[in-house]
């Protein structure tokens, strides 16, 4: 069997094309075109590369090239990886400290933001520039002594260490870009809200937050892929077998001497798919939320 | 002290006092929605903070060894130390592959994905284009390090070594991560130009958007080329965003840690070494923990420098323009 070949139709651009067309394309502006596909294809050649090879038997993989397209379907990689390393456990504990961190962070930097944007409490530049240290500190300053606390407090292995220490810091982008949002937040609703009799908590919970919905989706993304690829401190706190994260496992995995490189190459294609679902879901969230914080 | 006086004085203004009137409390009652942060960001963040730069005044083996008050003598040693040295050196070469390489690069595909991609050939293709180049911004550090890695195995076993091979002609068995230090270091950073490169595309293609046509039209009528288009106009409008991608980039090429650890683990002999590694290493497995609390807290010391520097820069440049 060979690998499947989709069918592609010719699609016809003429029709589309013409509005765009006030003169025909030149000669030059297909050059570009052609760069910018090849740039693409070279970005992700080394995916390509895997989905060629995860589904060689480990004999076809030592006797074929890397670049050729396997004769026979074979799931022995992804078998071994999948039951042998405990992958499900580890895309749960993913998934939860991921989920965890994008809820509490996103919570946390409404509530600080609150305080500075719209409470506009007396220092709150320098406040700004507090919690944005969570964001810049390296994170080996960090490892040491929070491996020592979270020892005492029975934490290590356990996913709430590494939900609580990247709440803290992910909130620190998020506080950062909420109080600038906040600052220029419509003072009549808030008085049409006070004069309605809400409190405070109730005119940030039932006004604001609405409000701000589409930006705190867009932040609930962002947190979750950032922690989903944390490297660092989890690989510090999380070390029995079953609180490892995805990354964790596969970075095991490729430290074993005995690890068979199908299994490897499968092991890696697996755990690229949850990024590649998460990023076909949200596409157009991103690239709305990657610009929100670089333009003021 | 006088322009933090500036930044203040709005805020007194007695219409801003009372956004949320509300019985009886004043602004203190704002002070209570600190409390959570507060309390998480001293524990997670500044009580680490304080305890190694305490403990970087010491010698301590670690454990229930005792600790040895030394002074600054783990940060000078820091400067007579070959692998601190040589890990700063390449964060020179980091800064380059995280930082420079992406940055200019960006600015060409945004323009080319933005200027003639999205407008002759429609954008669709461009918005395909651009997502692909992001798509290794948003993986695992960990995966694109495996991947890399067994892509670059020595020997016959490498798909590179293959490719090679099997273009040459001739069987080609370059050990690329572990022989020497030239090729590990290139590795390294190609794998940082792979992962960045996408970032600055995106922010770059939506800073085009905000050029106003007109300008273009006029420069157009002008008779200015593309080039003399692109550095008149296109580069100082969208100088913002250069400056928050440079910025954000710069801090990550500091703390850069996952690419080598996966890559190269410092290897060989030490020639690959980031300061980030350095010190996680040597809280792991050094004599001295008080040695590599001074490492981190250099680190740290040099982000907070760059991170102001940055600002200050911005600030001025901003303040140039308003007037």
């Amino acid at each position: 069997m060979t690998a499947t070949a989709t069918p592609t139709t010719p699609i016809t651009r003429r029709a589309a094309g013409t509005k765009h067309k006030k003169r025909p394309r030149t000669a030059s502006e297909w050059i570009v075109l052609t760069l910018s596909i090849a740039g693409a294809l070279l970005v992700i050649a080394p995916m390509l590369l895997l989905l060629i090879n995860a589904f060689k038997s480990p004999a076809e993989y030592a006797n074929s090239n890397p670049l050729e397209l396997p004769h026979a379907l074979s799931f022995d990689g992804i078998k071994t990886f999948w039951s042998g390393h405990n992958f499900p456990r580890a895309l749960w504990n993913s998934i939860f400290i991921s989920g965890m961190v994008a809820i509490l962070a996103v919570v946390l930097s409404v509530l600080n933001s609150f305080a500075i944007g719209i409470g506009r409490v007396k220092g709150r530049n320098w406040l700004v520039l507090v919690f944005l240290m969570a964001n810049l500190v390296p994170q080996e300053m960090l490892f040491d002594p929070l491996f020592k606390l979270y020892d005492k407090l029975g934490l290590l292995s356990n996913s709430w260490s590494v939900i609580i220490t990247f709440t803290v810091i992910q909130s620190a982008f998020g506080t950062y870009l909420l109080s600038s949002l906040l600052g220029t937040f419509p003072k009549e609703i808030l008085e049409a809200a006070a004069v309605d009799g809400a409190s405070r908590f109730r005119s940030l919970r039932s006004v604001i937050v609405p409000i701000l919905r589409p930006t705190l989706s867009v932040l609930m993304v962002f947190f979750f892929i950032w922690t989903w690829n944390e490297f660092l401190l989890p690989l510090a706190f999380l070390n029995t077998s079953d609180s490892l994260t995805v990354p964790l496992v596969l970075q095991q995995l490729n430290g074993e001497r005995q690890t068979d490189t199908t299994t490897l190459i499968a092991g890696t294609l697996i755990s690229i798919i949850p990024t590649i679902i998460f990023f076909l879901f949200f596409q157009r969230t991103l690239t709305r939320g990657i610009t929100a914080g670089a333009v003021k | 002290m006088s322009s933090l006086t500036r930044i203040k004085r709005p805020q007194k203004r007695p219409a801003e006092a009372a956004r949320i009137p509300e019985r009886g409390r004043g602004k203190l009652g704002y002070w209570l929605y600190f409390i959570p942060g507060a309390i998480l960001i001293s524990v997670v963040i500044f009580y680490p903070i304080v305890r190694n730069l305490r403990l970087s005044l010491y010698h301590w083996r670690g454990g229930r060894a005792p600790e040895h008050f030394t002074g600054f003598d783990n940060w000078f040693a820091l400067f007579h130390d070959s692998a601190f040295l040589q890990s700063f050196t390449n964060i020179a070469l980091v800064v380059i592959a995280m930082v420079i390489v992406p940055t200019l690069l960006g600015l060409v595909i945004a323009a080319a994905l933005f200027d003639v991609v999205g407008r002759r050939f429609g954008g669709k293709v461009s918005s395909l284009l651009r997502a692909t180049y992001y798509l290794p911004q948003i993986l695992p550090i960990a995966v694109a390090g495996v991947m890399f890695s067994w892509i670059l195995k020595p020997n016959r076993d490498g798909v590179l070594n293959q490719f090679l091979s099997t273009i040459t002609g001739h069987a080609v068995t370059v050990n690329w991560l572990g022989g020497q230090y030239s090729t590990a270091i290139v590795s390294a950073m190609v794998l940082m130009i792979w992962i960045q490169l996408g970032y600055p595309v995106v922010i770059f293609m939506a800073a085009l958007q905000r050029v106003e046509p007109e300008l273009y039209e006029a420069s157009e009528l002008d008779g200015a080329n593309w080039f003399q288009r692109f550095r008149a106009i296109t580069l100082p409008q969208i100088r913002p965003e250069v400056f928050v991608v440079a910025l954000t980039t710069t801090i990550a090429a500091l703390k850069v840690f996952g690419p080598i650890f996966i890559l190269t683990m410092g290897g060989p002999s030490k020639s690959t070494y980031v300061p980030s590694f350095y010190a996680y290493q040597e809280f792991i497995k050094g004599p001295d923990k008080g040695y590599a609390a001074a490492i981190a807290s250099a680190i740290t010391v040099v982000v907070f420098v760059v991170a102001v520097i940055f600002i200050k820069v911005q600030t001025r440049s901003e303040r140039k323009d308003a007037s």
